[in-house]
């Protein structure tokens, strides 16, 4: 965003100048964190991009200290991961903040891509900086997935089982394209040596399309409650120190809950099965992902077929990457679209819904009432979306972002105020 | 008009799966749910925020598993010097030497290829059983964490209830009985509706009426002396269980409180700090 509503950098010392001139990297860093303009009435769901960026240091920083005690080696990994359990100094801790951490940084990604969802963040101009962001969800399953199958547990095992052998449903080529991803005919030794190396290398790439994301944010600017762009310096206060302090307030909080789990609960996301050593011989009763991924399973099971389930369960993530333009309306912010809100939260509900049918057993009424949600998760997309567009009539919003927040509600336009849990915030200005 | 149509298309697409759940829970023919019966409840002494392992406890369990575990079941993971461990069963060096060295470990650098154990060894291996494979026990209270439903696992993160592996531990202990009518028990199988993936399983009862006569009863203190039954020594070896499970719980409560006060006073701080900053914007 071309701004110059607060001071830019300026070199104070002659080592800053001689530096500024040949790399202008702490002016990059000023210009983007602390002269750069956010929208004053942003309220605490804009929070968790900064949580996010927090979480994948704390994964990655975990992550390489336990990669120091971990040895990915089908006779030994499950050992190991007992011996950074109880020998390692604190390994304890390390593990169950990354395993507990896999899990909060889904949690937290998924208020991010609901908040988006709700405050139209994806529409014109942000649909790079929103298909940015449906790279790095897919970045993250990858890697949440190739993680969860380390430990080498019965889980890890069957599930890397049942994953790579979605890709049987591809015709003619499918279980050629197995073989070659497991490294033989079946999960063993290569699959948990390559898995380990893209465990690896993944959240560096995530680190990459982030500084993307970030990039592409500061080129369109955020959005904000209203949905209406920034006008006048009115409408922003400097990132440093109004976002940086509110960000941190946020992330306190946030690590609060983590913390919860990683002292208290730190099993509790986790499943009892995997600390059982992997034993190619017996299946487990019921072979579930993580919960965050409980969702997509359900859409995979949902349908008799596995290649449509597979075409589905992609394609339940793909959709998002069109969303900007299966979204008709012109109108951002749900706080002015009566309709779409409460179509949105039917959504989260066919969500959470369909996250609970993902670990029941796929029989009877469970496998129906998945399909009568798969249904809407797609009717939603192709089919509200595209009409409300054209059906809705939106409320009037208020003329800018400086408007909504300073005079009372119910001078804006005429507009009510917008009433609901989420729409609170930015009413309280 | 259109939020009644809406309302209207919500209320009916909430009833439809919850129709189809109703008619999945009464249908029989699906996958039975085991365990049969859900596991009982325990009050034990390291469960909640500030739980810790009582060290006399863990010593009976250590007993009760060399006495009735050990003859088929491994602890492969556990070190004899862990059981030194002060928020553990708190042994002696001496008493953690003198029992390593009951133990005979195979050693291909000793002269004989075994040598008496040591302090640093691991349990040894039980010696294989024909037809089974009793699990190594190491972290079996973690790993039969058996689920617990809905809506009872979301009360759990709000109570920190953590319990639902030894609970389930105990209760297979204490859970043998008859089979009901009409129910056939495989030869060399017993009953036991507390099962995890069954109603009958190959292990037998393994623990009886004072079968084990628990050392701190035989000393001349009576204040220290527990019944020796099959509900205490199930309650022991499962508590001496869920600590060489995790052996660092203790530390980690205790951690966990610490860093609870921290962040929470920081965000007291941080909070008035943003309230201060904004003050001007609103």
């Amino acid at each position: 965003m071309q701004h110059d509503y607060f001071p830019r950098y300026e070199p104070k010392t002659a080592v800053g100048r001689w530096f500024d001139s040949r790399l202008p990297l702490t002016r990059l860093m000023y210009d983007s964190f602390v002269a750069y303009p956010v929208p004053r009435n942003l309220n605490y769901f804009y929070t968790f991009g900064g949580i996010l960026s927090v979480m994948l240091v704390v994964q990655i920083v975990t992550g390489v200290v336990l990669a120091m005690h971990y040895v990915p080696h089908e006779d030994f990994a499950f050992d190991s991961i007992e011996h950074i359990m109880r020998d390692v100094n604190y390994g304890w801790l390390l593990r169950y903040i990354h395993s507990n951490g896999a899990s909060m940084f889904f949690l937290a990604a998924y208020i991010h891509i609901f908040r988006g969802l709700y405050f139209g963040s994806y529409k014109e101009p942000r649909e790079i900086l929103w298909i940015l962001g449906v790279v790095i969800f897919l970045l993250m399953i990858a890697t949440a997935f190739f993680g969860y199958v380390l430990p080498w547990g019965q889980m890890s095992f069957w599930a890397a089982t049942v994953i790579t052998n979605l890709f049987s449903a591809i015709p003619l080529v499918g279980e050629n394209i197995v073989t070659w991803l497991l490294g033989g005919f079946a999960v063993g030794q290569p699959t948990l040596n390559r898995f380990y190396s893209l465990h690896y290398l993944l959240p560096f790439m995530i680190a990459g399309v982030v500084a993307l994301h970030v990039w592409a944010l500061h080129v369109t600017g955020q959005t904000n409650p209203t949905g209406i762009e920034v006008k006048s310096k009115q409408d922003v206060v400097p990132f440093t120190p109004h976002a940086t302090i509110k960000d941190a307030f946020a992330m306190t909080v946030f690590l609060i809950l983590f913390a919860w789990f990683v002292f208290y609960l730190p099993n509790y996301l986790g499943h009892a099965d995997n600390y059982q050593k992997a034993d190619p011989l017996v299946t487990p009763a019921h072979i579930v992902p993580e919960w965050y991924l409980l969702p997509f399973y359900a859409v995979l099971r949902a349908v008799p077929s596995k290649l449509l389930g597979v075409v589905l369960m992609f394609g339940s993530i793909a959709v998002l990457f069109i969303l900007p333009w299966l979204d008709t309306s012109r109108v951002r912010s749900a706080n002015y679209r009566p309709l779409y809100r409460q179509f949105f939260w039917i959504f989260v509900a066919v969500c959470i819904g369909l996250g609970y049918l993902g670990a029941k057993p796929a029989e009877g009424g469970y496998v129906i009432a998945a399909r009568i949600l798969t249904t809407y998760y797609f009717a939603h997309f192709f089919l509200i979306l595209p009409l409300l567009g054209l059906f809705e009539n939106p409320r009037p919003r208020p003329a800018s972002i400086a408007d909504s927040v300073l005079k009372p509600a119910d001078e804006v336009s005429g507009a009510p105020a917008a009433a609901g849990g989420v729409a609170a915030p930015e009413t309280r200005g | 008009m259109h939020n009644a149509i809406i309302r209207l298309l919500a209320a009916i697409l909430l009833a439809m799966p919850l129709a189809s759940l109703s008619y999945a829970a009464d249908d029989e023919s699906g996958t039975p749910h085991y365990p049969k019966n859900k596991p009982r409840h325990v009050s034990w002494s390291f469960a909640g925020p500030f739980g810790t392992f009582d060290p006399q406890q863990l010593q009976r369990g250590l007993q009760v598993y060399r006495e009735a575990c050990a003859a088929c079941h491994s602890l492969g993971y556990v070190a004899f010097r862990t059981l030194g461990s002060e928020s553990g069963p708190h042994l002696s060096a001496d008493a953690v030497r003198a029992l390593a060295s009951e133990y005979i470990i195979e050693d291909p650098d000793a002269p004989d290829g075994e040598r008496p154990g040591r302090a640093s060894d691991v349990f040894p291996d039980a010696p294989p059983y024909p037809d089974s494979n009793p699990p190594d026990l190491s972290v079996i209270t973690k790993a039969r964490a058996v689920e617990r439903g809905f809506p009872t696992f979301i009360f759990d993160i709000f109570t920190q209830y953590q319990e639902t592996g030894p609970d389930y531990v105990y209760s297979l202990l204490t859970g043998y009985q008859d089979p009901p009518d009409g129910v056939e028990v495989p030869d060399g199988n017993y009953y036991n509706p507390y099962f995890v993936s069954g109603t009958t399983l190959a292990m037998p009862t393994p623990l009886f009426e004072e079968a084990i006569a628990y050392a701190q009863n035989a000393d001349d203190n009576p204040d220290n002396d527990v019944p020796e039954t099959v509900d205490q020594y199930a309650k022991d070896v499962t508590a001496f269980l869920m600590w060489t499970a995790e052996p660092h719980m203790t530390d980690r409560k205790s951690l966990g409180l610490a860093v609870m006060i921290f962040l929470i006073v920081l965000a007291g701080l941080v909070y008035y700090t943003k309230k201060k900053v904004w003050a001007e914007v609103h």
